[in-house]
């Protein structure tokens, strides 16, 4: 399939002309990028970080990546959901008095057939729907938050080689602020990684 | 289905015959990406539906669904502006075709996020082939499903009366009222669906905006990818959100049927007063749900060549669910006729005679036979292989899930306490047109998605092929020391291990 051949790169931007973002060295398997992500990480740099069309199970974990808060922050939401729904419904169907929500609104007692003002087994449909929703808003805000998206424009994104990163290829790339950094060994590294493709990542 | 012109695949070719990857082989794992090996294959495969013409019964498809959506605007525009006279709505039977709609159509949404999170909870790799579309077809029906209480509250331009807003009147709704727990249930699934869908295609997104040619293409697709470059990073916490939706999607799903079933339940008309109604409609729900995606995947995998996506073995899963829950459909069948009986109730007693020998005893019988008798075949594996009877089945199923709503929410309400008030709904032709109309709203929507969109989670699938496993030749040490953890990840602050010297080392 003609479609499986690798983009054209462009030759010219290799020159440097300004500060480049980073280095990027291209891997073809999830072996050689599990590999790779072991010795970048013992090599002592920070700034870095592997691109790969699909999670890779256990390169996380290789890359030293620590484990996300966002559990304990969605369950914070969930909590939050909770407390709202179950306000929401005592203050609207079994209070009088008036707060200010955006506008200053009453609450109404509601007496149907009888039934207490209090109704709270009554409300809970709604404190669960309230709870689920707020934790999976959370959980998805949050998430995208985190990772510094949404994000429109990034150096990576504007090379072509790239572009195979959310098709088949497995990337290394080492950001240019990292201390270690140096442009010459650091490509030396990479090489020595058996990556099989080195190239500067412009800053633009 | 007789015309493939571009999308053409090899698959797709006169006289395939499908594979059949149903049986797992000893010791080993059935495949569930056939006659592909490298990933670029299985992007190529997804995104070229995307990316190339459509077939020409995708055109004539959409046409269709095109004029049976504007007929369907035809009608709305028609009741919003007469009123719900315009329905064969009567005296007793104040809900009839609309809410037997709205009951079906989120009946439809169940099977989406059933596969998507708790398939995904019970680690069914299988789910990868078909939760994308299988999503897509949820939301789109939650979305027919919304339309109907919306219309049916008469005064459409008051429909937000249903949520709590601060108003000049001082009023606020009734939350003792399960109809109010519906509002909030049905978009609160809604809202977390297409979250879920939206967080899920995000990876595929970039990978079509990465293939992507045309510039309005790279930016449309650009702008939904929302800058996604695959970084492990990101994928961590991203496989967190993934789990955590899912652990939250999926007592949400089981809770939205339960919650629609109480509209009915809680009510003290007979017939629906009854215990049973929150499992068996979610049971229900689940049914009528995968009988969708099979009906659906069917002429979606024959006409976009995606056989290697979708495998059998994918279609003989669901079929096993439909089988499963339509046994438990049938069970609810007959547990409501014998408490009917049991409770001595003479007004629950004769809900349910005159349920199966009143005047809509045929709706009835058509219920039974459709979703008690069909499912049963599917105990032979010759039918569960076979594509044209499953679709025909599944074809069944639907009938026979919207004829269980109409049975339940018709013949209560016509022959309830007092004969003298008894009587017949009749549906007019704007009845009918509206539900018709609802399944070109769903066609619109689902033809657009198939078209434009991923509609098989590429990268999802991608790391469930053999070839994503990043240590290869490490199964047979992996079974000798056991302590597969340590494989994959280093030793924190230790010098770590290059080209993995334990394995040459023979740690224990």
């Amino acid at each position: 399939m003609s479609t499986l051949t690798a983009p054209k790169v462009d030759a010219p931007s290799m020159a440097p002309t300004s500060a480049p973002y980073g280095l990027m060295a291209e891997f073809r398997t999830p072996a050689e990028i599990m590999e790779a992500a072991q010795r970048v990480r013992a090599a002592g740099y920070r700034y870095w970080d592997c691109h790969v069309p699909f999670p890779v199970h256990g390169l996380d974990k290789a890359m030293g990546v620590q484990r996300t808060i966002l559990p304990v922050l969605v369950f914070g939401a969930g909590a939050t959901g909770a407390v709202v729904g179950f306000c929401l419904q005592a203050f609207t169907n079994a209070a009088s008095f008036s707060v200010w929500a955006l506008v200053w609104v009453t609450g109404y007692p509601f007496l149907i057939s009888g039934k207490p003002l209090m109704s709270v087994p009554a409300w809970i449909p709604v404190i669960f729907e309230l709870t689920i929703l707020l934790s999976a808003l959370s959980t998805a805000g949050l998430m995208l938050l985190m990772n510094n998206l949404p994000r429109l424009s990034h150096p990576l994104l504007a090379n072509n080689r790239f572009r195979r990163a959310t098709d088949d290829r497995f990337f290394v790339v080492i950001e240019a602020r990292d201390p270690k950094f140096l442009r010459s060994k650091t490509e030396a590294f990479l090489k020595s990684l058996g990556a099989s493709h080195v190239e500067v990542v412009e800053d633009r | 289905m007789s015309s493939k012109p571009s999308m053409h695949h090899s698959s797709a070719t006169k006289g395939f015959v499908e594979t059949d990857n149903t049986e797992q082989p000893i010791g080993g794992r059935a495949p569930l990406v056939l006659n592909m090996h490298r990933f670029g294959e299985v992007t190529h495969q997804v995104c070229r539906v995307a990316e190339s013409k459509p077939p020409l019964a995708w055109y004539v498809a959409f046409v269709i669904c095109l004029g049976m959506l504007g007929f369907l605007g035809v009608c709305v525009n028609y009741l919003i502006f007469t009123g719900v006279g315009v329905w064969g709505l009567n005296n007793p039977v104040m809900w009839a075709y609309d809410i037997t709609n709205f009951v079906f159509w989120v009946g439809i949404g169940h099977a989406g996020t059933l596969i998507s999170a708790i398939l995904f909870l019970f680690r069914q790799k299988w789910r990868t082939g078909i939760n994308r579309f299988a999503e897509a077809m949820t939301i789109f029906a939650v979305i027919c499903a919304g339309l109907f209480p919306g219309i049916h509250v008469g005064r459409v331009w008051l429909a937000y009366w249903l949520f709590p807003l601060p108003n000049s009147m001082e009023m606020w709704p009734q939350f003792r009222s399960p109809l109010l727990w519906d509002v909030f249930a049905v978009s609160t699934y809604f809202t977390v669906s297409l979250v879920f869908w939206y967080i899920g295609m995000v990876p595929d997104l970039a990978t079509l905006r990465d293939r992507a040619k045309g510039k309005f293409q790279q930016f449309a697709y650009g702008l939904a990818a929302i800058g996604w470059r695959g970084s492990m990073r990101h994928w961590h916490r991203y496989e967190v959100a993934y789990l955590l939706l899912a652990a939250l999607a999926t007592p949400l799903v089981l809770s939205v049927h339960s919650v629609v079933s109480f509209d009915f339940a809680v009510s003290q008309v007979p017939g629906w007063h009854t215990t049973i109604f929150p499992p068996y409609f979610v049971a229900g729900a689940i049914f009528s749900g995968f009988a969708m995606v099979v009906s659906l995947a069917v002429p979606a995998r024959e006409l976009f060549g995606l056989k290697d996506l979708i495998t059998l073995r994918h279609l003989d899963n669901m079929n096993k669910i439909i089988l499963l829950t339509g046994c438990m459909v049938g069970y609810a069948y007959s547990m409501e006729f014998f408490i009917a009986w049991y409770s001595g109730a003479m007004y629950e007693k004769f809900a349910f005679v005159n349920r199966a020998f009143g005047q809509y005893w045929w709706a009835y019988w058509i219920m039974v036979s459709c979703n008690v008798i069909t499912p049963q075949l599917f105990w032979f594996k010759k039918v569960r292989t076979s594509i044209p009877l499953m679709f025909i089945l599944s074809i069944f199923v639907n009938v026979g899930m919207w004829f269980e709503r109409f049975v339940i929410i018709v013949t209560s309400l016509a022959n309830d306490f007092l004969p003298t008030s008894w009587d017949q709904f009749v549906p007019t032709w704007v009845d009918i047109g509206t539900m018709v109309g609802a399944f070109g709203l769903f066609g619109v929507l689902f033809l657009l998605f198939c078209r434009y969109l991923p509609m098989i989670a590429i990268a999802e699938v991608k790391a469930v092929m053999p070839e994503a496993d990043p240590h290869p030749h490490a199964h047979g040490a992996h079974a000798h020391h056991g302590g597969s953890q340590e494989g994959h990840g280093v030793p924190s602050g230790a010098m770590p291990a290059f080209r993995d010297p334990r394995s040459s080392e023979g740690q224990p």
